[in-house]
């Protein structure tokens, strides 16, 4: 994690040294001059944007720094008639066939238009164009969803900050990713997730109760009380265990993928990542393994500005995730993730070119991680109020979807009431908590099962010996673990 | 336990060995029907020709695969299993295991190999935190126990840094995992199936200096040597040698040299070195009162310390001795001091009398 305070130590050195021409660090290419750390630049001040200072409109625009050499826009690297030199047959390298130029150009290393990104309703939740992938049922069961996956992340928040559990991690901003995904897929699609897509598990009917259970670490936790809590995993709902590692699951579900494919099943996998974790060597590995192996496998890139503190720009320097995919021969989209219906349709569209086509999809949703990185994070300690105020209500998915599910006549005040203060669900989750809370953890012999497919001679030994001190000195130990 | 043929002896300086290298074996844990003379290489082959053949669900990968693998270890898979089942993957070792363990996760046995132990690193995280935490941290409701991978490890009388490293003591000190390592041809097939259809991901080393040079009859059936099951491969009463893969059949010259000064070692494969067989190697020290390690990796950190101590621990009051460990430097592995840097014979042969002596 990012510390505030290395941080702040550095800030005079790097404003300093973007503002300041040392003629020391400069080196000259023709006629020009350049600041030593970037040849291609043409100005020779350029800020970078600092994290700081960044509003709203900026936060997705990173600087373009325009080069004399490189050519204007990525889509002109594509020969054309003139680079074919005198109509020579195109060469035949290992790799395929490539035409020759005489003209020295290198492709830009950013275009200086960014690739659009897919939409279906306005700010006001009107439909732009029409649409009619969702039917009333569907779209009843996904605003549900959304608005329970906002109030369980709300409980299980004030849960940790109670001390009753030690963790947890909210999707707010992002719960029209994690439900709209969901709503699209099928119950056969394995599921790959990072740690911010719970709502998946809400969707495929994953109880309050079950999850209650894992955040607790208790002896009903399907995972047997091993990780902490939000690492949830399940078999029956094709939900793969969270591990904390970032990007670890992508060159997995290649794997996963793979073997759907040879067994022809109608499923894919559906893999999760942060804008972060793209920085990540799994990620290259993961897509290109993806690529190579004709695996249906989508990558969903959840690009919520934010990996704890550290923001795009200090990320990455492409066009955000979805031009990546090119690199890799994988088609790619740009989604607007706070847009229900365009995650719904997106994935929708994803899904059958993946199943359809045996191949790897990428598609990413621009959104905003409004909530803190975790409970161990005050975001408020590196990006203002106001930014994540604006963007907690004014592109706030679930009021956008809400709009449109209610002008559509399917939903109205009455049923939000009932909905958000039922006491159905509030207690329901109340109580899901409290009876999570006082059921025992797991039994101590499940400390050493599952280590291996069965326990070894080493752990035998070793849970002979603990057992004998735990007679010894039970003081040392919590008493809800039984023996 | 007969010993058998005739030991070739390791020469310095690149020369390779002076005749065929044989290893003596038990006889008694492998039924002789049907047996051809083979090497390693060719052994391990058989062992994945049987592992395909037997199950439609196996899977070989890894780098160069395709056309029979850079040691040839995976000839004419392709062609006899086809292209889905046998296949070359991109250069990436992360993405080679990650691969692996997803494929495992659905049931398959997936058969990775990394081209050389000594690129296995990028993968450390993956078998590390995933592989070896994949049934544990799930509640045991996914599991990657099909995952085996394989890796040529050693010194190989050239290989300097990067194609001669062990580096099996950091895969040791992982909960989760195996690692298995073979001596001979004939262990080697039995070891790599059992190592495939173990239901735990498996780390296998392949002593790649023996692929061309230990040849050995090995049977032509579909057998399985069980894992974490040390052998005594020779009888003795004096002292007691522990050692694994290719390292044995320099431990042997020494025990045959030693017994001409009236020394009489007990030699013992460990084969598994996690789960380890402490039982087999207690009751050796029991019965000798002495015990000696040899490994090619580094002497500080490497495996022989935690055999150290675990005899130690159980064995104190029997020891005659303190435990000696005779392995490589603590340098990388060097070109043109690789002579220098080895546990050669006469280095086990001074360290068994030493201790004998004590």
């Amino acid at each position: 994690m990012a510390s505030w305070g290395r941080r702040s130590s550095a800030v005079a050195r790097r404003v300093s040294a973007f503002f300041t021409v040392d003629k020391a660090v400069q080196i000259r290419i023709g006629m020009r001059r350049y600041p030593f750390f970037n040849p291609a630049v043409s100005s020779a001040l350029v800020p970078r944007p600092w994290p700081c200072v960044i509003n709203m409109t900026s936060l997705f625009l990173v600087d373009r720094f325009t080069s004399s050499i490189a050519g204007s826009q990525a889509d002109s690297r594509r020969a054309d008639d003139d680079d074919n030199d005198n109509n020579y047959p195109a060469i035949d390298f290992p790799g395929g066939k490539v035409t020759y130029t005489t003209k020295l150009r290198f492709i830009s290393g950013s275009s200086g238009k960014r690739i659009p990104c897919y939409r279906v309703l306005d700010d006001n939740g009107e439909l732009l164009n029409n649409f009619n992938e969702v039917k009333k049922e569907l779209a009843v069961k996904m605003y549900s969803d959304m608005v329970t996956l906002q109030i369980m992340d709300t409980f299980f928040y004030e849960a940790q900050r109670q001390g009753r559990i030690s963790f947890y991690t909210t999707s707010s901003g992002e719960e029209a990713v994690n439900i709209s995904s969901a709503a699209a897929l099928s119950k056969d699609d394995i599921i790959m997730p990072q740690y911010r897509e719970h709502g998946i598990l809400l969707w495929r009917g994953f109880t309050l109760q079950e999850f209650a259970n894992q955040c607790f670490g208790n002896k009903d936790d399907v995972g047997k009380g091993r990780q902490m809590p939000i690492h949830y995993g399940s078999s029956k709902h094709n939900f793969v265990t969270v591990s904390s590692p970032i990007a670890t699951q992508l060159p997995q579900a290649a794997g996963v993928a793979y073997s759907l494919k040879m067994d022809k099943k109608d499923a894919c996998v559906v893999a999760f990542i942060g804008d972060g974790g793209t920085s990540e060597g799994d990620f290259h590995a993961g897509l290109n393994f993806a690529a190579v192996m004709e695996a249906p496998v989508i990558f969903v890139c959840r690009n919520n500005g934010w990996a704890i503190s550290t923001p795009i720009s200090e990320q990455f320097r492409s066009d955000g995730v979805a031009v990546k995919g090119q690199a890799y021969g994988i088609p790619s989209i740009c989604v607007n993730g706070t847009d229900a219906l365009a995650v719904y349709s997106a994935i929708h569209a994803a899904r059958n070119m993946a199943v359809n086509e045996q191949r790897p999809v990428l598609v990413e949703t621009l959104a905003y991680r409004v909530g803190h990185h975790s409970t161990s994070d005050d975001s408020t300690k590196y990006r203002s109020l106001d930014e994540i105020e604006q963007w907690k209500t004014d592109r706030d998915p679930v009021n956008r979807f809400r709009k449109w599910v209610e002008l559509n006549g399917w939903w109205s005040e009455r049923e939000e009431t009932e909905l958000r203060s039922s006491v159905k669900k509030q207690a329901s989750l109340m109580k899901a908590i409290q009876v999570a809370e006082g059921r025992k953890k797991p039994p101590l012999t499940e400390l050493f099962t599952d280590v291996y497919h069965l326990p070894p001679s080493n752990l035998v030994e070793q849970e002979k010996q603990l057992r004998e001190t735990v007679n010894k000195y039970p003081m040392d130990f919590p008493s809800d673990v039984s023996l | 336990m007969a010993l058998r043929n005739i030991i070739g002896k390791r020469i310095g300086n690149g020369i390779g060995l002076v005749g065929r290298r044989s290893l003596s074996t038990s006889t008694s844990d492998v039924e002789n029907r049907n047996a051809k003379s083979m090497n390693l290489y060719s052994a391990i082959n058989q062992a994945l020709h049987l592992a395909l053949e037997t199950d439609p669900r196996a899977f070989v990968f890894g780098e160069d695969v395709s056309f029979g693998g850079v040691f040839r270890c995976t000839t004419g898979l392709a062609d006899r299993f086809g292209k889905a089942r046998v296949f070359n993957t991109p250069l990436c070792e992360q993405g080679i295991v990650g691969f692996g363990i997803g494929l495992a996760a659905m049931g398959n046995r997936a058969i990775a190999e990394i081209q050389f132990a000594d690129y296995i690193y990028p993968a450390f995280d993956q078998i590390v935190n995933e592989a070896a935490k994949f049934r544990y941290r799930s509640g045991n409701q996914f599991n990657c126990g099909g995952l085996t991978i394989r890796a040529p490890y050693g010194a190989v009388g050239h290989g300097g840094h990067y194609h001669s490293q062990s580096p099996e003591a950091f895969f040791c000190h992982v909960p989760g995992i195996k690692v298995v390592i073979p001596r001979s041809p004939r262990q080697a097939k039995g070891l790599l199936l059992s190592c495939i259809r173990d239901p735990n991901p498996v780390v296998f080393f392949e002593p790649k200096w023996l692929y061309r040079l230990a040849v050995e009859e090995v049977p032509e059936h579909d057998y399985m040597l069980p894992l974490s099951k040390a052998e005594v491969i020779r009888q003795g009463s004096d002292i007691t040698l522990v050692g694994w893969g290719a390292q044995l059949s320099i431990m042997e010259q020494a025990c045959i040299e030693a017994e001409k000064d009236g020394i009489s070692c007990e030699l013992i494969d460990l084969k598994t070195l996690i789960p380890w067989d402490k039982e087999t190697v207690e009751a050796s020290v029991r019965k000798t009162g002495r015990v000696l390690i040899s490994h090619e990796a580094p002497v500080t950190g490497g495996f022989g310390a935690e055999i150290s101590a675990s005899i130690v621990e159980r064995c104190f009051l029997r020891l005659e001795a303190p435990v000696a460990r005779v392995c490589g430097l603590d340098t990388p592995f060097p070109l043109v001091f690789e002579p220098f840097y080895m546990p050669s014979k006469n280095k086990v042969l001074d360290a068994i009398k030493a201790t004998v002596n004590y």
